[in-house]
């Protein structure tokens, strides 16, 4: 390995760096200044490395990680001042970034100005501040911005600088004024923190669900404390509070004392501290110049750094990737950055103007008044082939396809030395994840290239890998691009997702960018190209220089194709900016008739919105339509609409029939549905107890059978009245539960209490057949075993029932004796059965020969046993045979 | 070990055998008593439905951390007990179990727990309960768990009664309960007298769901028929949610759904059902899956619960059979577990070992089954003749004959006056208007005049809802149908009958049951032997006497794969039929695959268990199967006390 002795750059040596002289410096680190057109491709990519290895140490792990500095753009604002005198907060995942200028102004004759630009410098929006004091400005996680007001009045805008809302902190923030503010994301969403002027911290973790948490005290504050953090912690917001060399946490029910491990003890006070991306380290700047860093729950600690200079900075932040070994801050002075990482030394860049720095999941951005720079370790892949002489597959790779494209040997050469470690696929897998890395399209399409030449020598090598790269690396260079000005490296596009990243384009109205996106990436259409397009649509009907129907045609055009399209959602906005009409005609689009209705119950087109919610089929619509109208109408009209929709009025009625009886009276009434009504009232007379209004109840229903010209039920109600008092007279004369029984089970009673001449009574009354008479009578006498009586009753007149019944109640009350009396009386087609029923199997048999019948003679034959009815089966059996002959 | 046999043989030729004379000698091979069969379609695994079901069970009694008491609905205990039990509950913190009772409640838990459907009655006792607690002062969480999901309506009783803010609410998305391989029920008596007599149509999107749901876990359908209003909507409302949801493109587990309403056809369900099942359900009512045997089958005097599905060895090879000639199956399965048995003697002692460890439990077992169904067929002939079966029989077969219905009316005029059964007469009375296309104004008010006499006044609500849905109606003057068509029929040509009834038809809803009857053939020429025992066609289900209209349909449509040709029958049922190709274009390679052998049907409105028999025996057939959804099983009892208006 080839040793470079000498580095450029600036590399300050502090006073541990003599003990080991013996350092080898590795790698070369160039700045961004220094830079010449001429480097080659690999090293103007890797502008400042730093790489020391110590021979002393056991663990020969290196104590500084790789750092680079890649310009993004060159800012296409033009800031007279730069950003000095400006409150400036820019987005993180390379969001937009917003100033205020002359904040501090308050005479109402200058007012501040509030530009909003992309990471580019693009101006995106700009208007004079006409609102408060603004203490701090910050981001959200959806792109909206956020400006805390001196009062605790936070105002929200959208990144075009449409005004979306406000809120207030609490009472006791806007009477003691904003001190301090830090805007902040968790898990949770975007949180504000606040420092008021009596030095209590209010704190909300969701500005989208706001929940005021007022902290405890810190004790022994006298003045705003010298810095704070908010961590996230245990799914809690807490605040890390520094008063002087004390340190305090801060959660919802204590505070509680903390120190830091090994914080060296000449320090008095803590100036800065900041938190990393993942709220999983800390860094804390001492007085004395030392910066702390370790584990924000303060449990360990990973290194401590001077870095000699004793002014307070102006900011701090962390500058790590995830599952980076090392720890690594930058701290910004005035026009000097520091990194500071695990050894003593430090990298110092020089800063030309004033600058701010934006912290990244994985690095750090700096933005001044013409330059926007990323900060960030090296990636791993990276290092490995572009580290000078490096003999990694991936170096390897890429250097056998230089020679490959040269038409030289070498490259087999190159390819076989990879080959025999067998490391080719582990060559591709870096080039292909070294590409992600690169910034550059050039960088990246070279090092695909080796990655594509080399997957030409492996077989069964999976392609997903290779060909995610590609598109993803398609999609980050178009968002990339200066016009759109979206700075993601591909460790952030991971994290953040395609859909947030389509969520950020149609933020900026970037909608065709979007859809070719959604496009290029196959993403589903109705989590994709769909839901650009309705956020298109929503967006165009607020236009309002176009008329009506241009703009209805022109959705509908656009959006025609596109499915899980909500054309509801369109017009809801279109209403929203106050265009009825066409919001109506644009719920005509609208194929689910479920989803207009709402919207048409809010434009107060209530039998519109009826009838579609009866087309949809959902009843849980026309139940809402339903109450909506019955509050919002008078009684009148809404029974006459409920009339013209049977679905909703058998719904209504249900609804009526548990909780309000008395409405559905009306309801039929209104209708002349007189029949209804005195079914209604039969049923109310069932639930009545008291006979009076039983009675009353149900001459109410005559009254409506009568209106109905229902005679039948009229005349039935009537009998019932009149059974009802019988009844009741009955009842009060004999004392026999009666009232209530239906006729058949009142004669029944009476009959087996012996109240023959009552029964006879209701017979003749109600014109009770006489079938049904005799077979009550029969039943109740056979009940009572009064055989003389029932004798009697048979012989009084002829049977309208015939005979057959009289036998087989006997039978039934087991008395044989009694049936055999009947069965000469039995008319012919029942004698068989009756002989069989007293079990008389030579009469049966005489009577079916008798009467010739086949199906008589084999039901006799079945019910003769083999044995002892040996004569007669034979007999019968001539008798079939001459029957089925005939 | 004795089995109670001998005596049930003798009742069984003396009773059933006279009406079927060819199933004198029933012991023997039984030709259709497997419901497996060669080459037959596998049947997708349904119990994915129950964990499903349980997961989210239990995921929401988790959201009410903490001990809690539970309320069920009555009608929910069963359904629930097969998918989560006690233990599972009480894993779970629930603390007591109390059945919804509409009654003030006894419980000192801080948590009350609701699991209901989601009925209004239900939602105001709770909104009672709570406003009486604030009254009380007490403090106490609560929560509703609607299943199968959550109605507005309840939403505003809440609101109404102004505890919306006190009660927490959630949906148990529990749509399906398996009830068997082929059975899948949303056990929902009350669809029918929602959605056919009320008109309130709130569970269509519950079919529609529940239809969604078995497309997302087992696959799309290549197509869909349908008849009925009903039925279109369900479609209607799972093509919507069809098209919100994701597309999933799946290998199909299903080829074809087939949608039905139960007012396509009524009088199948209003026959007496002769079927093993059936005939069970008929007498002793399957709840669930699960019959409660009495102390009158498993003579001893504790009743027994049994679980009623292809898992009992027995019943599954019983169930389909037509009742004579269960106890022929039943003695010679006697038979041979008593030769089982018999085998111990003259075993050693090495072979009692093996016979005692491989066969003895499952002779036990099977001893156990066995003497149950033999007691409950015992039960049901005492049942049957102390009512004098044969001759309801026999006027059921007339009427849906059309053949001395003078006798018929007598017939049920008697029934009537005797008080034989409020619920059978009632059955006669409509099996005879649909068939004879409403009754006769004289017949109308004489039999209905008789029958308040029988059973008293109330039921004037009962006729007027009878009247409602078509099922007993007074013909109106001019409209006697029947007559005027066998009149016309003499004289003209069958095709010029068809298109006067159709006109006919066109005037109002009318059954036109004989004439569908005529054009589908569903009864069979009488006079012709009907061997139960090698049943020819589905009728065997009703004694070869009848082909339930229902399966008939479902058969034609498949047969044609589609309505084409059934126009006059389409016409006759009112129309609303309907073929939708799905949305996988399933290629015609596909076409092999079993999947596209099996056939789902969804009732809607309930079925009966005949119905399932007949599908089952169709399916064999075709050489297909069939899955039944129903909206619960029902019978003729069942519709009718629907349809009872007392109890309001």
């Amino acid at each position: 390995m080839t040793t470079l002795e000498d580095g450029t750059g600036v590399c300050s040596k502090g006073p541990g760096n003599r003990e080991r002289s013996s350092l080898r410096l590795q790698q070369a680190f160039i700045t961004q200044n220094e830079a010449d057109s001429s480097v080659t491709v690999w090293q103007s990519h890797l502008i400042c490395l730093n790489f020391f290895k110590t021979s002393s140490q056991a663990r020969r792990r290196p104590c500084f990680s790789l750092n680079r500095k890649i310009e993004l753009y060159e800012m296409g604002w033009n800031l007279k001042d730069g950003l000095r005198e400006c409150l400036v907060a820019a987005a993180p995942y390379g969001g937009p970034i917003s100033l205020l200028k002359g904040h501090n102004r308050r005479s109402p004759s200058a007012r501040p100005q509030l530009e909003i630009y992309s990471s580019s410098g693009l101006p995106l929006a700009s208007f004079p501040w006409k609102s408060g004091v603004v203490k701090q400005l910050g981001w959200t996680v959806s792109d909206d911005l956020l400006c805390v007001q001196e009062d605790g009045t936070v105002l929200v805008y959208d990144l075009l600088g449409g005004f979306k809302r406000h809120f207030s902190m609490g009472n006791e923030v806007s009477q003691s004024q904003v001190l301090e503010t830090k805007i902040f994301h968790s898990p949770y969403g975007t949180g504000v923190a606040i420092l008021t002027g009596a030095l209590r911290f209010t704190l909300a973790t969701n500005i989208d669900d706001i929940k005021l948490r007022r902290l405890p005290e810190v004790p022994g504050l006298q003045g705003a404390p010298s810095c704070w953090a908010v961590l996230t912690q245990d799914r809690q917001s807490k605040v890390l509070v520094a008063n002087g060399s004390h340190l305090f946490i801060l959660d919802n029910t204590a505070c509680t004392p903390v120190t830091p491990p090994g914080l060296s003890p000449q320090a008095s006070s803590i100036v800065h501290m900041c938190v990393s991306f993942s709220y999983k380290y800390l860094a804390l700047l001492t007085d004395s110049g030392h910066v702390w860093m370790g584990t924000s729950n303060l449990k360990e600690k990973l290194s401590e750094v001077d870095t000699k200079i004793k002014t307070p900075p102006k900011q701090m932040a962390w500058c790590r990737r995830p599952k980076s070994q090392q720890p690594s801050a930058v701290v910004m002075w005035d026009g000097l950055l520091i990194v500071v990482g695990e050894c003593k030394e430090t990298i110092q860049y020089h800063l030309d103007d004033d600058s701010i720095l934006v912290p990244e999941l994985d690095g750090v951005r700096i933005i001044s008044g013409t330059h926007h720079e990323l900060l960030q370790e090296v990636p791993g892949a990276c290092e490995e082939i572009f580290k000078i002489a490096s003999m990694a597959p991936g170096a390897l790779l890429l250097e056998a396809h230089k020679e490959y494209e040269k038409e030289s040997q070498k490259a087999d050469e190159y390819l076989r030395e990879i080959k025999e470690q067998s490391l080719l696929s582990e060559a591709v897998r870096q080039c292909v994840e070294a590409a992600g890395h690169e910034h550059e399209p050039e960088t990246q399409k070279t090092l695909l290239r080796a990655a594509s030449f080399g997957k030409c020598f492996l077989s069964n090598f999976p392609p997903e890998q290779f060909v995610s790269m590609c598109r993803d690396l398609r999609v980050l260079n178009a968002v990339r691009d200066y016009t759109v000005g979206i700075p993601l490296t591909h460790t952030q596009f991971k994290q953040m997702t395609v859909q947030v990243l389509i969520d950020r384009l149609v933020y900026r109205k970037l909608y065709p960018l979007a859809i070719e996106i959604c496009r290029y990436l196959k993403t589903p259409e109705y989590q994709g190209v769909s839901r650009v397009l309705k956020h298109w649509a929503c967006y165009k009907v607020q236009q309002k220089e176009e008329s009506d129907e241009v703009i209805a045609k022109a959705v509908s055009v656009k959006l025609a194709d596109a499915a899980g399209i909500f054309y509801s959602e369109i017009a809801t906005k279109a209403y929203e900016s106050g265009r009825t009409e066409l919001a109506i005609k644009l719920l005509e689009f609208e194929p689910r008739s479920g989803e207009q209705v709402p919207l048409l119950l809010k434009m107060k087109k209530s039998p519109l919105a009826l009838s579609k919610a009866i087309e949809s089929g959902d009843t849980d619509l026309v139940y809402t339509v339903v109450m909506y109208l019955k509050n919002e109408l008078n009684r009148g009209d809404f029974f006459m609409m409920l009339r013209n929709q049977p679905v909703a009025l058998s719904l209504y009625k249900q609804f009526c029939k548990h909780q309000e009886q008395d409405t559905l009276k009306d309801l039929f009434n209104q209708d002349d549905d007189h029949e209804e009504l005195g079914n209604l009232y039969v049923k109310a007379s069932y639930k009545e107890q008291r006979l009076e209004a039983r009675i009353a109840l149900l001459q109410s229903a005559v009254d409506e059978y009568y209106k109905a010209k229902n005679e039948f039920s009229a005349k039935t109600t009537e009998d019932e009245m009149r059974l009802l008092r019988f009844q009741r007279k009955l009842e009060e004369e004999k004392g026999e539960l009666l009232v209530g029984f239906s006729l058949h089970d009142t004669m029944t009673t009476l009959l087996s209490v012996g109240l023959h001449k009552h029964a006879e009574q209701l017979y003749k009354d109600f014109r009770v057949p006489d079938k049904r008479f005799w077979w009550l009578k029969l039943k109740s006498l056979a009940e009572k075993e009064d055989w003389e009586e029932l004798e009697k009753f048979g012989k009084s007149k002829k049977s309208p029932i015939g005979y057959l019944p009289f036998v087989e109640v006997c039978i039934k009350h087991h008395n044989k004796y009694e049936a055999k009396k009947y069965v000469s009386k039995v008319t012919p087609e029942q004698k068989v059965k009756a002989h069989l029923a007293v079990g008389d199997m030579e009469g049966a048999a005489e009577a079916a020969i008798e009467r010739r019948n086949e199906s008589e003679i084999s039901t006799v034959l079945s019910r003769c046993s083999a044995t002892t009815d040996h004569l007669l089966m034979e007999r019968l059996n001539r008798a079939k045979a001459t029957a089925v002959k005939k | 070990m004795q089995l109670p046999l001998v005596g049930v043989t003798v009742m069984l030729e003396r009773n059933v055998l006279q009406v079927y004379p060819a199933a004198e000698s029933v012991v023997g091979s039984l030709h259709m008593a497997h419901t497996e069969w060669r080459d037959a379609p596998e049947l997708p695994d349904f119990s994915l439905l129950k964990r499903l079901a349980r997961d989210q069970l239990i995921f929401l009694l988790e959201q009410l951390p903490g001990k809690k008491d539970l309320f069920i609905d009555a009608d929910l205990m069963s359904p629930l007990d097969r998918i989560a039990n006690v233990t599972i509950l009480k894993q779970h913190e629930v603390d007591k179990l109390y059945k919804v009772e509409l009654k003030p409640i006894v419980s000192s838990s801080d948590q009350l727990c609701f699991l209901i459907r989601p009925r209004i009655q239900t939602v105001k006792w709770i909104s009672d309960l709570v406003n009486a607690d604030k009254v009380a002062g007490r403090f106490r969480r609560y929560k509703i768990i609607f299943t199968p999901q959550k109605f507005y309506a309840c939403e505003t009783v809440l609101e109404e009664q102004g505890v919306y803010g006190d009660v927490t609410t959630d949906e148990w998305n529990f749509y399906i309960l398996p009830l068997d391989d082929d059975i899948l029920s949303l056990e929902l008596p009350e669809f029918f007298r929602d959605n056919f007599l009320e008109g309130d149509q709130r569970w269509v999107t519950t079919a529609g769901s529940a239809l969604h749901l078995l497309q997302s876990v087992y696959g799309s359908f290549s197509k869909v028929y349908g008849i009925g209003r009903c039925a279109k909507m369900v479609y209607e409302s799972w093509r919507e949610l069809m098209e919100e949801g994701e597309q999933r493109t799946r290998q199909p587990e299903f080829a074809k759904v087939f949608l039905v309403d139960r007012d396509v056809d009524f009088v199948t369900p209003l026959c007496s059902q002769v079927v093993y099942e059936g005939l069970v359900d008929d007498l002793f009512r399957i709840k669930c899956g699960s019959v409660e045997f009495g102390p009158d089958v498993t003579s001893s005097d504790k009743s027994i619960k049994v679980m009623l599905n292809s898992q009992d060895k027995v019943f599954s090879e019983i169930r389909n059979e037509h009742f004579s000639n269960v106890f022929g199956f039943l003695s010679q399965k006697a038979k041979n577990l008593q030769t089982a048995y018999d085998k111990r003697r003259g075993m050693d002692i090495q072979q009692m070992k093996a016979f005692v460890s491989d066969e003895l439990k499952g002779l036990k077992q099977e001893h156990r089954l066995l003497s149950l169904h033999i007691g409950a067929s015992e039960s049901m002939m005492k049942k049957k003749t102390k009512q004098d079966f044969q001759e309801l029989l026999k006027t059921e077969h007339s009427l849906l004959e059309g053949f001395e219905i003078r006798e018929c009316i007598t017939y049920i005029e008697e029934h009537i006056n005797r008080q034989v059964s409020m619920i059978d007469s009632l059955r006669l009375l409509c099996l005879l208007s649909i068939t004879e296309n409403g009754l006769l104004s004289k017949d109308y008010r004489s039999l209905k005049a008789q029958y308040l006499q029988s059973y008293g006044i109330k039921h004037l609500l009962t006729f007027a809802n009878l009247r409602q849905l078509g099922l007993l109606e007074e013909q109106q003057a001019g409209e006697t149908l029947t007559v005027m068509e066998s009149k016309v029929g003499k004289l003209v040509n069958d095709k010029t009958v068809g298109k006067l009834t159709d006109a006919f038809s066109s005037l109002a809803k009318k059954s036109n049951f004989r004439a569908l009857s005529k054009r589908l053939a569903l009864v069979p020429k009488s006079g012709e032997e009907y061997d139960l025992r090698v049943p020819r066609d589905m009728a065997y289900v009703f004694s070869g006497a009848y082909i339930p209209l229902s399966c008939k349909l479902i058969e034609q449509v498949l047969e044609r794969d589609g309505w084409t040709g059934l126009e006059e029958v389409t016409r006759m049922l009112n129309g609303q039929e309907f073929a939708v190709t799905g949305g996988s274009s399933s290629s015609e390679a596909r076409n092999k695959t079993d999947a596209q052998r099996i056939v789902l049907v969804m009732f809607l409105g309930g079925c009966t268990f005949s119905e399932i028999s007949a599908l089952r025996f169709l399916g064999k057939e075709r050489g297909c199967r069939f899955i039944v959804v129903t909206t619960a099983i029902t019978n003729s009892a069942r519709l009718l006390e629907a349809l009872l208006d007392n109890h309001a």
